[in-house]
């Protein structure tokens, strides 16, 4: 297997906007004549944890598959760990873990064995090997069950196994599509808790979600794709700043829609009715109160969130 | 990378074989016992109860014929199986593939570790046959162990055809009409169980644009103590098969896989 010196000035390119672990420019992705990734522009930054959010068919896992090598872009240059791709992804893929989408853990093999066979592709052996399994096995708090089948695993163990695995070769970079999907809040605040404690340690960390309040917590910055495009890029807090006002009423049934319908334009705050629920944005939350007071209705006022944000920029319509 | 034809062809494969060894190494003792088991059953069977019916052919027994068929048509049989069923559940229902390639590998190293280890169970089923053969005094002298390289070059070259079958089937059904329509003809008429000669001319000469029966004429020799002829023409047959099916099968797994 090969071995890959590592050197920072190999690790980040710099460019005329500072260094960057990965980058996109003009990334563009077909499938039977339909552009599923639209022309993308991209940058993740080193140390960051950046987040890639857009409902279901948006192109996130496309793009992360084009990132890995694992896709041919049809357009666009893209670099990862200052390799270009996909010419240079094997090299790549030696200083980066992938957490898929779904899980891809080997059920011929035990716990041990599948980080075992998997170092092993990266050319760890003997002692050192031996170490780093015995370590990843702790960190996955999976020691009761080293000697078990995957079959045995519940899904937030396979998971802690995948995120495992995918540091076998102390990577850079590590990328992680819905690396909490389907998961308790228990597995889901581990694997936070795993992901916070690889940040501390410098390691990048580029993810996928649909969970608003996830990417809130853990992102220092990202992106918001829709049908193949990046409809907006920033940090969470600047996001929400810049696309929504800053208080959230929310309120639902019969009179409150009929209330709702009453209000002549004047109302300071800009409504968003779905079905017989509305949420109304403002600046100011006392005026609009004040008028809830007045009607008698029940109301849940609460700060603009991620999903506020997301909602507006996809829509509110199902996607599939 | 994408974009040549010719699969890369690098030493990474050995990881992906070492792979599918553990695997194997878990569940040894009934596949040894398989690969002894079944040659005896059809030396036993086949070759009393039929060699009683034929005779000899020319001056030799019909075990002695049969055994050296069996050692080729077992390899093709075993790495064809082990192409098919075994890979494509690997590379589609248990998604070990997928794994694989987020790890330093490319695709390219992963078929041609698939089908190394495929040629590695052709070579283990035949060695199996070939002790079984020893055994039952079938075997001449110890040319017959030149058999085993040829072996694994024609376990290369069946797997590898194998290979291009999963890289277009969509489930284990389709592995049936390559049975149907290549393995069994081409078993039947090769030369495992009679002698080709019994044929007419134009089956024979179509038989030999199949791989099967070159290898037979370079293993029945050895096995009857006797030196083969145009060994270098019949080894590039298979040879040529075995590459030819190797860049087709790994060009057509990219298209498939890395889409
Ligand atoms: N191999 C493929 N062949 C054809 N179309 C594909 C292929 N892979 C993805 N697509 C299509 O590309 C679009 C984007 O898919 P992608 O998986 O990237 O979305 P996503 O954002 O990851 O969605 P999700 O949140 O559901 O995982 C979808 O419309 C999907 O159907
Ligand atoms: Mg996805």
């Amino acid at each position: 297997m090969d071995t890959v010196a590592l050197t920072d000035d190999f690790t980040t390119a710099q460019t005329a906007d500072g260094p960057h672990i990965a980058r996109a420019c003009r990334l563009l992705k077909r499938y039977d004549g339909q552009t599923v990734v639209d022309h993308i522009d991209l940058e993740v930054r080193p140390g960051e944890c950046f987040g890639l959010l857009g409902p279901n068919g948006a192109g996130k896992t496309t793009t992360l598959r084009m990132m890995l090598g694992l896709t041919p872009p049809d357009g666009g240059t893209l670099h990862v760990l200052g390799e270009p791709i996909p010419a240079r992804a094997r090299e790549a893929r030696v200083r980066l873990g992938i957490v898929p989408q779904f899980d891809n853990l080997d059920p011929d093999f035990t716990v041990r064995e599948n980080l075992t066979t998997y170092a092993g592709y990266f050319g760890l052996k003997g002692d050192a090997r031996r170490r780093r399994v015995d370590e990843l096995i702790a960190f996955a708090n999976l020691g009761q069950r080293e000697n078990m089948g995957i079959d045995s695993l519940s899904g937030g163990m396979k998971r802690r196994l995948t995120l495992a695995r995918a540091l076998i070769n102390r990577p850079e970079l590590v990328v992680l599509d819905e690396p909490t999907t389907g998961l308790d809040p228990q597995a889901r605040h581990h694997i936070w808790q795993c992901l916070r404690g690889l940040k501390q340690q410098g390691t990048t960390l580029i993810l996928t979600t649909h969970y608003m309040e996830e990417a809130e917590r853990l992102c220092d910055r990202l992106a918001i794709m829709d049908r193949g495009r990046i409809v907006a890029q920033d940090s969470p807090n600047a996001l929400i700043a810049e696309h929504i006002d800053p208080h959230v009423l929310e309120i639902n049934g019969n009179a409150a829609m009929r209330w709702l319908d009453g209000q002549t334009d004047d109302l300071p705050a800009r409504a968003h009715r779905v079905g017989d629920m509305a949420l109304l944005y403002c600046r100011e939350a006392a005026p609009v109160l004040e008028r809830l007071e007045r009607a008698g209705l029940r109301y849940l006022h609460r700060p603009a969130n991620l999903e506020d944000v997301f909602m507006k920029l996809t829509g509110h319509e199902l996607r599939d | 990378m994408m974009t040549s034809l010719m699969p890369q062809l690098s030493l990474r494969f050995i990881p992906v074989w070492r792979r599918n060894l553990l695997v194997w190494r878990k569940i040894m003792v009934p596949s040894v016992l398989g690969n002894f088991g079944e040659p005896v059953l059809y030396l036993l069977a086949f070759g009393y109860g039929f060699g009683q019916l034929v005779g000899d052919l020319g001056d030799l027994p019909y075990m002695v014929f049969l055994a050296s068929g069996i050692i080729c048509s077992s390899a093709m049989y075993t790495a064809s199986f082990e192409g098919m069923y075994s890979a494509y559940t690997r590379m589609s229902e248990q998604k070990t593939w997928d794994g694989l390639l987020g790890a330093p590998l490319n695709l390219d190293d992963i078929v041609l570790g698939e089908i190394m280890w495929a040629a590695t169970k052709a070579l283990m089923s035949a060695t199996a046959i070939l002790v079984v053969a020893a055994l039952l005094g079938l075997v001449s002298d110890l040319r017959a162990l030149l058999a085993l390289p040829v072996i694994l070059l024609a376990g290369f070259a069946f797997a590898a055809c194998a290979m291009i079958v999963t890289a277009l089937s969509r489930s284990y059904d389709f592995f049936l009409y390559y049975f149907t329509l290549a393995i069994t003809p081409m078993l039947l008429l090769s030369g495992v169980f009679f002698p080709l000669d019994q044929l007419p001319d134009v089956i024979v000469i179509l038989a030999h644009l199949l791989p099967l029966v070159h290898v037979v004429e370079v293993i029945r020799p050895l096995m009857i103590g006797e030196w083969p002829v145009n060994v270098l023409l019949h080894l590039s047959v298979v040879a040529a098969y075995g590459l030819v099916a190797l860049s087709l099968s790994t060009w057509l797994l990219r298209r498939r896989l890395m889409c």
